[in-house]
């Protein structure tokens, strides 16, 4: 079932083979095709102005009112590429086994290769669309060193990369609208994909405005629609990110890769209140300077300044001496919640750690540490009100990012045929853990550089019949959306949406998150389904489905996430490792690391919809290494 | 602390709008204000009312979703602050606040405080592009682009499509805007040749969409988020002059 139809071949000339392999669309046949492209960040950007510009019609969908908002336009750091600009070391294989390695071997080598060998493309295509990264006095590009890697390979435009390559993506996209071949559809939500023997040919929508139930029919479907990280409630991701169309697809016949796998980043500013609605990312670059530490006495509440330094227990350091306060994200963050879950945490609840940046300063200079992290300090103290020159920053871990998606093969076709997924929808690239400034380079390589030629081929290579929205198929699509839809305007019941979002964020936070335990998971997968049981009984939505109706939009949203939970939850019990951004509690060191099992677990999880209720069947892609020599990782 | 908030509502593009007054009650200092409103919505929809729309997204300044007058100040006032950043320590107990959206002709409101801003979107498909399809690309190194234009763009590229500009400018001009847009592409050597066309068009667009001209008032550049600063609205005029000799014969 599962082919992940990876070229034969050495790994260097594999996505050369498969290009050379890949069936062509005639220029004057292109017009005559038709695809959708659900999602406006880097990845669903990128392909829709590519294969407009290739000829194809496109037709591209996004919840927000401009593509220009979506959410790739947070990201912060940077853009790794193997362009070794730096004569430092770096290389395409580098950079791809750094990435298998950061993603503790649960990654595609063959998948991961590629991506190494298109990131130097992406940073000359991104430079020719006018991206204004940063530059030497000389006019050259300049490059830094990101996440704890030991070559400086990350291009960046100050702390705003991910928004200045989603404008270059945007700006494409913008322009092959004004050309006629891209038609925009803004404040639309997919609800559904409609197959049409056994392909996927099309998706039902609703007009976030009007309230429209609409049907659009085209060749083939890409799904570029972000990760589902807000399954969590509090996450880095914004309000709206959501997991609907993956899951409606799942729903439909595409298999989930990894569900279980996120990322925690390290340095969040922590929650202050049960009013907070989302968790703000400081960069990770201040842990090059700061120091990280928490009391020695549990619930100590004197303030930072009177806690004496040999009082003070410098964790990271102590525990991990050759790394210190630059172990990786999973590491890092892991080691927070254990001296919180100790007692030791700072701050309101207790649900922080300092980072210092005394010693910085001493060294250094308040000018210096201002011109460096300048931006970051006056973030921080707009949202805290504290001044952190004079005061240590709290920061605490928050869910960031999902490795986990559907399942796609080398093509990133998924396992329904004509349905394609790319950027953070997908599973493929990062493993169980992703490397720092990674994410902005998979979305575009699908996007301007692996979907503009995989696609085509699916085009040129299967038999695709004349289908259009008066196929039956969508008629009944279209009705089991709206059937939905009324039926959870009408349930009318006491409790808000937000109050379910919230009680599933913290029962996933707490036993789906940075540590998994049999126990843990057990519960949950007791507790989720009776709370999605008491959704669809007591859910309160105010107003029609036929106007504007936000309340509407996110309680759609919440629904799936409590379906997703649950396989979350199911992928990480069956999951008996320690692995990558995520601690299993039954598998563990005896100096408490994790310990991850390639024995039993070098797989990828995929797991097949069966029906409502909780039934799934997992499905398993072995993973094998032949250019990466498997390791435990370690930091000491 | 408890707050009075006055805000515009109405249900969608044709109907009516009107104030309408809300007490909050239980509003906490670490809160965001967008926090403070969905601590509001909570309290109506349990009373069976609709909940106050308002448009946002990553709710930490960077996506432009957020925005609306906050007594009469777009993003509420402090520098360089969208409002999903804007937090209530800076308002005290008893205060009365008079929330209303962008008001200007070529938005028009959707429902309460959401506005329509696709004109953005159509000045920016008139020009606001560096043709460049993909594959095409040379090596990047070989386009050197100085330090100090390389900066100049970026100040500029810094624009989140928010719209305060338009909201805050009396003759609700989008001279802001697209003076941005126009000066982070004028000032690369990728974006040369496309300069006087790129500009010409971009201008042609805004007041094709509705929006005024610029009679040099300066409140866009004091509401804007990202302290984009005027001195860009100068640029494309002067490139607007440029390129209209350039082609005054055509």
């Amino acid at each position: 079932m599962l082919e992940s139809k990876i070229p034969s071949g050495p790994i260097e000339k594999k996505w050369e083979k498969a290009r050379f392999d890949f069936k062509l669309v005639n220029p004057a046949n292109r017009r005559k095709h038709s695809v959708i492209i659900v999602g406006s960040g880097l990845a669903g950007a990128a392909a829709a102005a590519s294969l407009a510009q290739q000829g194809y019609q496109v037709d591209c969908f996004c919840f927000q009112d401009s593509p220009r908002r979506a959410h790739s336009i947070a990201a912060q750091g940077g853009i790794n590429a193997a362009k070794n600009y730096r004569n430092d070391g770096d290389s395409i294989f580098r950079l791809f086994y750094d990435t298998v390695k950061g993603g503790d071997f649960r990654a595609r080598e063959g998948n991961v290769y590629r991506l190494a060998q298109l990131s130097v493309n992406i940073i000359d295509q991104c430079v020719a669309q006018g991206v204004p990264f940063a530059r030497e006095y000389g006019g050259l590009l300049d490059t830094r060193s990101f996440g704890g890697v030991q070559v400086s390979r990350t291009f960046y435009a100050r702390g705003q990369t991910g928004q200045q390559l989603l404008l270059g993506a945007y700006q494409a996209l913008e322009e092959q609208e004004a050309a006629g071949s891209v038609k925009m559809h803004p404040r639309s939500e997919m609800l559904d994909l409609v197959l049409v023997n056994g392909k996927a040919r099309g998706i039902i929508t609703r007009n976030l405005v009007t309230g429209a139930i609409d049907s659009y029919a085209a060749d083939v479907v890409v799904l570029a629609t972000g990760g589902y990280g807000n399954v969590f409630y509090l996450s880095t991701n914004a309000k709206g990110s959501n997991a609907t169309a993956i899951w409606r697809a799942h729903r439909r016949g595409a298999l989930f890769g990894n569900p279980c796998f996120t990322q925690i980043h390290p340095t969040c500013i922590p929650v202050s209140s049960e009013h907070q609605s989302k968790l703000t990312l400081m960069s990770e670059s201040l842990r090059n300077d700061g120091r990280v530490w928490v009391p020695k006495k549990k619930g100590d509440t004197r303030p930072p300044s009177q806690i004496p330094e040999d009082e003070r227990d410098y964790y990271l350091e102590r525990r991990y001496p050759s790394f210190g306060n630059l172990v990786p994200r999973d590491v890092a963050s892991r080691a927070a919640k254990e001296v919180c879950d100790e007692g030791r945490g700072v701050g309101p609840g207790g649900q922080g750690v300092y980072l210092d940046f005394a010693d910085a300063i001493r060294r250094m200079g308040e000018a210096q540490v201002r011109e460096k992290y300048g931006n970051l300090f006056d973030m921080y103290e707009e949202i805290t009100g504290e001044n952190a020159y004079k005061v240590p920053m709290r920061i605490y871990p928050a869910v960031h990012y999902t490795m986990g998606g559907l399942w796609v093969d080398y093509n990133l076709m998924s396992t329904i045929p004509g349905l394609f997924v790319a950027g953070e929808a997908n599973f493929s690239d990062h493993g169980a853990n992703r490397l720092g400034a990674s994410a902005l380079m998979q979305g575009l390589a699908d996007g301007y550089f692996i979907l503009p030629y995989t696609l085509p081929n699916y085009i040129a290579s299967t038999q695709l019949e004349k289908v259009d929205t008066s196929h039956p198929a969508f008629a009944a699509t279209k009705e089991e959306v709206a059937k939905r839809v009324a039926t959870m305007v009408n349930v009318r019941g006491k409790r808000s949406v937000d109050s379910f979002h919230k009680e599933l964020g913290k029962m996933m936070w707490e036993n789906c998150g940075m540590a998994r335990s049999e126990q843990g998971l057990k519960i949950n997968l007791e507790r989720i389904p009776a709370l999605r049981e008491e959704f669809w009984k007591s859910v309160n939505i105010v107003g029609t489905g036929e106007e504007l109706n936000q309340s509407l939009e996110k309680a759609g949203r919440v629904a799936d996430f409590l379906e997703l939970g649950e396989l979350m939850c199911l992928d990480a019990l069956q999951r008996r490792e320690s692995c990558g951004g995520h601690f299993r509690v039954e598998s563990q060191t005896p100096e408490g690391e994790a310990l991850r099992d390639d024995e039993h677990f070098s797989y990828v999880s995929a797991w097949e919809w069966k029906g409502e209720g909780g039934q799934w069947e997992l499905h398993q892609e072995p993973l094998t290494f032949e250019y990466v020599h498997l390791a435990q990782r370690s930091y000491k | 602390m408890n707050l009075t908030l006055k805000i515009w509502r109405q249900q969608n593009a044709k109907a009516p709008g009107a104030f309408a007054t809300y007490q909050v009650q239980g509003v906490t200092p670490d809160m965001s204000f967008l926090e403070m409103l969905d601590l509001l919505n909570e309290n109506l929809q349990a009373k069976g009312e609709p909940p106050v729309a308002f448009e946002h997204d990553c709710r930490e300044g960077i996506c432009g979703a957020c925005g609306f007058l906050i007594n009469g100040v777009a993003h509420g006032g402090r520098r360089g602050t969208t409002v999903c950043q804007l937090s209530m320590r800076f308002f005290r107990d008893g205060d009365s606040v008079t929330l209303e959206p962008w008001r200007a002709r070529a938005f028009p409101v959707l429902r309460d405080l959401a506005v329509d801003r696709s004109p953005f979107d159509r000045i920016i498909q008139a020009g606001g592009f560096i043709t460049a399809p993909t594959g095409g690309a040379p090596e990047a190194n070989n386009i050197l682009v100085p330090k100090d234009s390389a900066e100049t763009a970026f100040d500029a590229a810094a624009c989140i499509g928010c719209g305060a500009c338009v909201a805050a400018c009396p003759n609700a001009a989008a001279m802001l805007f697209t003076a941005a847009k126009v000066t982070h592409l004028n000032s690369l050597p990728q974006g040369q040749p496309q300069r006087d066309r790129r500009t010409l068009s971009m201008v042609a667009a805004m007041s094709d969409e509705l929006f005024g001209s610029c009679t040099n008032h300066g409140e866009c550049e004091a509401v804007c988020p990202k302290k984009i600063p005027i001195e860009f609205i100068g640029k494309m005029n002067r490139d607007l002059i440029r390129a209209t000799f350039h082609h005054r014969g055509d």
